[in-house]
């Protein structure tokens, strides 16, 4: 048979064992959470990697990403060449108080100008001051991350396999010519 | 002349303990009431632990603007949270802390102090009755319902000690008490604990309130100042209610060296009792009105008769 109040009984004693226990409250302002690498805080620009190519922009659903650029004439080397054209980025700016921080921008881009930062205490008083411009972003840059390391018995990555074979080679070619000083 | 200055003497300390032991009440609420659910509470306030919380909110709510619906009864709806609150500062007045540390003895103390804490409730209702304002006046019928339902239990387990220490002076009845009657007024007690939390609006018996139901009930319109008059006014019912349970059921000040620290046993006490009603706040969900209404007049006032049965016979016996 059910004592009457057990139930009562057990919810009081609960809750006086929870009191004694240590509260699991991060304590955020004192002490910085501990955010996993590949947190999503802010996103960082490479401004020398970007082509003004803007996939990034267009790939945005929230078309929060804005780009200018005009294109520079890069005068022949050689006479009766070709000019040659170069896109300049003038402006790149995310407006953070539209972004919705789904990654696509990142995964778009192909030269790896764009990168996750989880840094998240940049809360502004005006709405406006969230629009941040390429040289805040440069600035994020410096708190990006480190690759998170590769599991134990993992394949390497193709950049290293290529950048290995690329090395060997040059060190082959190194071998068979001969030293500088040697040639008439 | 010393008459009239061991009078004032006795209304500042009144007054004082009125100020503070509220302030404390809430302040345990907020760190106790925290831990029990794995936070921390305010811990920023006063530097040390946020001690100085209530303080900041107090400043707070004086900043705030007074505002008053345009349908309001203005009158009212101005002097509701004084109604609320006055009631439990003169109910202070007659609660021993010690022997001769009173406000005033009143040889009818116990029926004075439930007479007025009955009174403190007509604030809530004023409040819920002029706001203009369909919330405010169901929470103000809630509050009068469960005035109805819960000063019964409650008159009728406070009549039993009456009845036990042959007095209605709540020194007397102190000095009547020994430990033999926690058992016989058990039942009292629980009955007298349990309708003087539904008399203060605690949870679990906070319906008027109820703040997922009907906004705030009666607190609805309030802001600033009045707000934390009537929030003010629950606290010190809290502690009205306590130090009455210490003083009717745990024998007040009396304990070891009783002569000479009696006062801190009354408060001890009464610290005690109010940490049970955060720890109920913490641990029950809010009752349903209708099971509140069941729970009062189908378990409290039965038991409340049967008590005062059981406390007849234990005054026949040994008379």
């Amino acid at each position: 048979m059910r004592i009457p109040g057990v139930g009562l009984a057990r919810g009081l004693a609960l809750t006086m064992r929870q009191l004694t226990r240590r509260s699991v409250t991060a304590h955020y302002p004192d002490a910085l959470p501990e955010l996993p690498p590949r947190s999503r805080g802010v996103i960082a620009l490479i401004e020398e990697n970007c082509t003004s190519c803007m996939l990034c922009a267009r790939e945005c659903p929230a078309w929060c990403i804005y780009i200018d650029s005009h294109k520079d004439v890069i005068p022949a080397t050689t006479e009766g060449g070709k000019d040659k054209t170069r896109n300049v980025l003038d402006r790149f700016a995310i407006d953070f108080s539209i972004c919705m921080y789904c990654s696509i921008c990142i995964e778009v881009c192909p030269f790896d100008a764009l990168h996750w930062s989880s840094e998240f205490e940049y809360a502004e008083l005006d709405i406006r001051e969230l629009t941040h411009e390429k040289d805040r972003l440069r600035e994020w840059m410096w708190t990006v991350p480190a690759p998170v390391a590769l599991d134990p018995n993992a394949e390497p990555a193709k950049e290293i396999g290529v950048a290995q074979k690329a090395a060997e080679k040059a060190a082959e070619k190194a071998a068979e010519r001969p030293a500088p000083e040697d040639r008439p | 002349m010393s008459e009239a200055l061991e009078l004032a003497l006795r209304l500042a300390g009144v007054l004082a303990a009125f100020l503070v032991v509220p302030l404390l009440v809430g302040q345990v609420e907020h760190k106790a009431m925290a831990h029990m659910q794995g936070r921390v509470g305010p811990m920023y306030a006063g530097a040390f632990h946020g001690w100085a919380q209530l303080i900041a909110d107090g400043v707070k709510f004086v900043q705030k603007e007074d505002v008053v619906p345009a349908a309001a009864d203005r009158m009212v709806f101005k002097i509701a949270p004084a109604v609320a609150l006055v009631p439990y500062l003169v109910a202070m007045l007659v609660i021993p802390l010690g022997p001769g540390l009173v406000g005033q003895d009143l040889d009818i103390g116990l029926f004075f102090v439930i007479a007025v804490m009955g009174a403190g409730v007509i604030g809530s209702l004023m409040g819920g009755w002029s706001s203009a304002n369909k919330f405010s006046l169901l929470g103000g019928i809630r509050v009068a319902a469960q005035l109805m339902a819960y000063e019964l239990p409650f008159v009728l387990a406070a009549a039993s000690v009456a009845m036990a220490a042959g007095t209605l002076s709540l020194t007397g009845i102190v000095l009547e008490w020994s430990p033999w009657w926690l058992l016989w007024q058990g039942i009292a007690m629980f009955v007298f604990f349990v309708s003087g939390l539904a008399e203060v609006q605690r949870p679990p018996f906070d319906m008027p309130i109820a703040d997922a139901e009907i906004v705030f009930g009666p607190y609805t319109e309030y802001g600033g100042l009045r707000f934390a008059l009537f929030i003010l006014a629950e606290y010190a019912g809290i502690v009205v209610l306590s130090a009455l349970t210490a003083v009717l059921f745990l024998g007040g000040w009396r304990g070891p060296f009783d002569d000479q620290l009696g006062w801190l046993w009354t408060l001890l006490k009464t610290m005690a009792v109010a940490f049970v009603v955060i720890w109920v706040r913490v641990a029950y969900p809010r009752l349903r009105e209708d099971q509140l209404q069941r729970f009062a007049w189908q378990v409290l006032v039965p038991l409340a008769l049967l008590q005062l049965a059981i406390t007849a016979a234990g005054v026949v016996m040994t008379a």
